[in-house]
């Protein structure tokens, strides 16, 4: 096979994210006996080595106060002048992921894969990877020429953690290799998400509404239905984009993550950004019209049908007890 | 303010159930409704607004079949300037690469400020915009939820992260940047709008006026090729309640009341 795999750790606090032992275990899933190392890019980063150093072969760190905060613009810079031309980077597709990985393909003339779930293994250069299109509706195999490296993006929470901590590696210091970062996008600061009327993330019970809902006065639907339960309304990321309500009431990895014991999922399709969301293994009713939406796949309860007449019928049967 | 957008046309899934065909080697598209990408949407009208703003021209460009024309027509109904189409049988199995070269070869043959994609398309790959920066040597920003003009060498740009938290930057024009949806509230495009520019003479560029050379693009020159579709084995997923209304209300009612949902 090409060269060594990397593995992009990113990190918030000093606290490494969960897919830090997430990519180990995809690389393992590359190659059984790959020699793995990580990298670690920001400022003051020595406390995040030392969290990932036990999983990796080698941990290699660039350190630099112009790092503070992690702008994929001057960090891809970096990168290109630390990585070895041939090497496999895995990355988590998440925002960051998706501002760094595509371009840095093309800085280095790799092959790119985005949002990878899976890996199905590897014959001579060619790796076969498994992803997902139309928000999860359908999946695919796909090749990918690894001959002059490849840059992936592997999708949060799609590999277990490895836990096992057995490489025990050194930590690099490569910040003198970093050369210039300066770049024509410039980081100014971070706006907090707007608080809301309610509070998601501390309910217990969700009735949560997707494009299913179809209309914005239908949403009295959802309302008459959490009034009855003693739950409270949330929704997926189209009915914000409609306006129809708060960014605050949207769960996922773009909203709000939540740790209710009880979701109702009512015409919402399930996209991976939606249930990066739900958190903390609730019990998951998935109520939509269309049978073979993803929703169904890992909801505990699924009831084929249209919302706006089953949602109305559940809310009087709740009312009559 | 010269601005380019790149858009795609795609199925779409608010308007069709998306279902791997009988063998397995593509989605089944007898009867689909394809429809502009919806982030390439937002990202046209963020353009016209940006336009009507300080001025400029709007340009649409799409890497596509014949049938492409349209989403580029009702791009232009909406209240885009101009319309380029990118067809050539040799595009056909283009990757994100080959795509993502093709526009560059288009951007170079104009003279941009601005530069913008959809955050993704059908693919879910979120990828080109951030592949044709590269290619282009320009500043780049995914997910921009928020734009503001500052003076004509740089802008304000916000960018959707974790959260729903906003990252604010400044960036230097030309730039290239991806629309993530939310950011504006799309015009309706209604048929007289579609009408006004039914005429309009939409430009076809092939492998040979973009100076591509038909190798480097299209499946000859993908590194990443899809290879079938399926529907994978996902242990045994939700229990459908099945029977009358009824039935089914009853059932779910025990179930909540047994997990704490109702209170």
């Amino acid at each position: 096979m090409a060269g060594q795999i990397f593995a992009y750790i990113r990190f918030k606090d000093g606290v490494p994210d969960d897919s830090a032992l997430e990519l180990v275990a995809a690389a393992k899933k590359i190659a059984a006996d790959a020699s793995v190392s990580a990298l670690v890019v920001g400022s003051g980063v020595d406390a995040v080595c030392n969290e990932v150093v036990s999983s990796y072969q080698e941990v290699w760190k660039i350190d630099s106060d112009a790092l503070a905060y992690p702008n994929a613009e001057m960090i891809r810079k970096a990168l290109i002048n630390i990585l070895p031309k041939d090497c496999i980077l895995l990355v988590p597709h998440d925002t960051f992921g998706m501002d760094l990985a595509p371009g840095l393909s093309i800085k280095m003339d790799s092959a790119f894969v985005a949002d990878a779930v899976d890996f199905e293994g590897l014959e001579g250069d060619t790796l076969k990877v498994i992803r997902q299109e139309y928000g999860g509706a359908v999946t695919t195999h796909v090749n990918c020429d690894i001959s002059a490296g490849a840059v992936i993006n592997v999708r949060p929470g799609s590999f277990p953690a490895d836990e096992s901590k057995a490489a025990g590696g050194a930590v690099v210091d490569k910040s003198g290799e970093a050369g210039d970062m300066a770049a024509g996008r410039r980081y100014l600061e971070t706006v907090a998400a707007e608080v809301g009327d309610v509070d998601i993330t501390k309910e217990d019970v969700l009735v949560s509404i997707g494009r299913g809902i179809e209309d914005e006065d239908n949403i009295e639907i959802a309302d008459d239905l959490a009034e009855a339960m003693g739950a409270v309304v949330s929704c997926s990321r189209p009915i914000v984009d409609a306006k129809w309500l708060e960014k605050s009431r949207q769960v996922g990895t773009s909203g709000q993550t939540v740790k209710p014991k009880v979701y109702l999922a009512c015409g919402i399709s399930g996209s991976f950004q939606h249930l990066g969301g739900l958190k903390g293994n609730p019990f998951v009713v998935a109520i939509n019209k269309n049978p073979k939406a993803p929703i169904f796949q890992i909801a505990d309860v699924g009831i084929e049908a249209d919302i706006l007449d089953f949602l109305p019928e559940l809310t009087d049967a709740i009312s009559e007890q | 303010m010269e601005i380019l957008v790149c858009v795609k046309r795609v199925p779409d899934t608010a308007e069709n159930e998306i279902e791997v065909n009988s063998d397995g080697t593509d989605i089944e598209r007898d009867d689909l409704v394809y429809s502009v990408n919806e982030w390439d949407n937002y990202a046209v009208e963020e353009a016209i607004q940006i336009k009507d703003n300080v001025g400029g021209s709007v340009t649409v460009v799409s890497v596509g079949d014949e049938e492409s024309e349209e989403v580029v027509r009702r791009e232009m109904a909406m209240g885009a300037d101009n319309g380029i189409l990118l067809s050539d049988d040799a595009f056909e199995g283009s990757d994100g690469k080959g795509v993502a070269s093709l526009l560059k070869a288009a951007v170079e043959k104009g003279k941009y400020d601005l530069i913008l994609t959809g955050a993704q398309a059908d693919d879910g790959a979120a990828q080109v915009g951030g592949m044709l920066a590269a290619m282009l040597d320009l500043p780049y920003a995914s997910l921009v939820n928020k734009i503001e003009m500052i003076d004509d060498q740089k802008i304000k740009v916000g960018r959707e992260i974790e959260g729903g938290n906003q990252e604010m930057n400044e960036i230097d024009l030309p730039c290239v940047l991806s629309i993530q949806t939310g950011i504006n509230e799309p015009r309706y495009v209604g048929i007289r709008g579609i009408r006004k520019v039914a005429s309009v003479e939409i430009p076809v560029h092939g492998a040979g006026d973009l100076g591509v050379a038909a190798d480097s693009v299209g499946d000859a020159g993908a590194k990443v090729k899809r290879l079938d579709y399926f529907m994978p084995e996902l242990g045994e997923g939700a229990e459908m309640l099945e029977g009358s209304t009824e039935e089914i209300v009853e059932k779910l009612i025990e179930l909540l009341k047994a997990k704490g949902g109702l209170k």
